[in-house]
């Protein structure tokens, strides 16, 4: 029975179309990244420094991937796209605010704000762990060698 | 201007479709495709590499989460040039604050407007 279903699953996994999901992640990880782009030089027509815009349209996209997931369209949208909206800062903002909206019923403390960081987490986790273990080295490399 | 966005269009959309391939291709979750793209933005911008996609690609580099591997990284070593071995303890955090600021703070927002769907 185990093994009947084992084989079940791996077919269905074989046959997923996984060279028609990569390409409708490639469009709409590509599209999300133009808009990202349109929000920057939307910043520096205001007359931002390049470097300011570029921060401002990443709190943008932050924002508005927010508000979608608030709304409810996002889910829809990842399953539609998969990698597509997950890998750009848009999924980053999605796994925190998806958590915190679901998880209201139990409470500030232990819903809102402790769920936020079940996937945004350990990616802060990772990502300072590896920028410290890169600072060191590179410290000892460039200053000390 | 176009062949800008298309270079954005073009970086973006192939490192969410590598993304996507580890997904179906392996029992990668989305949770450890996160953690696998930022940990891979640091260790390619530390060997120099991703600097060259973020010139080419632009935001189609700097969007998708490994540029915030990049940031991360590229903060980190301005820190260290600044202050020493502490910046590798104050620079990541630092470069990143407005993203994971901004991510916290309207996460708690849109939890106050919004009401659960699934409740």
């Amino acid at each position: 029975m185990k093994d009947d279903y084992k084989k079940y699953v791996e077919d269905r996994a074989k046959r997923s179309p996984w060279l028609l999901n990569t390409l409708k992640a490639f469009c709409v990880g590509g599209l999300i990244c133009c808009v990202g782009r349109a929000i920057t030089d939307l910043y520096v027509q205001f007359g931002a420094e390049l470097k300011t815009a570029q921060t401002l349209s990443t709190v943008t996209l932050i924002f508005l991937a927010g508000l979608i997931t608030g709304i409810g369209w996002f889910s829809a949208m990842g399953k539609f796209a998969g990698a597509g909206t997950l890998v750009p800062i848009t999924g980053f903002a999605n796994a925190i605010a998806s958590p915190a909206i679901e998880n209201k019923t139990e409470g500030l403390i232990y819903g809102t704000c402790a769920k936020m960081f079940v996937i945004a987490g350990p990616v802060i986790v990772f990502g300072t762990l590896a920028s410290s273990v890169y600072g060191v080295i590179y410290y000892i490399v460039e200053k000390v060698m | 201007m176009l062949i800008e966005y298309l270079k954005v269009f073009l970086v973006g959309g192939i490192i969410c479709a590598i993304a996507q391939v580890f997904i179906d291709r392996t029992a990668m979750t989305g949770a450890r495709i996160l953690v696998s793209f930022v940990v891979a933005g640091v260790i390619l911008t530390g060997i120099g590499v991703y600097q060259k996609v973020v010139d080419f690609g632009t935001s189609g580099a700097t969007v998708p989460i490994v540029g915030f591997g990049y940031t991360l990284a590229t903060a980190t070593k301005e820190a260290v040039d600044k202050d020493g071995l502490l910046g590798a303890l104050t620079g990541g955090l630092t470069g990143t604050a407005a993203g994971i600021t901004a991510a916290v703070v309207f996460a708690f927002m849109w939890s106050l407007v919004f009401k659960s769907k699934q409740k």
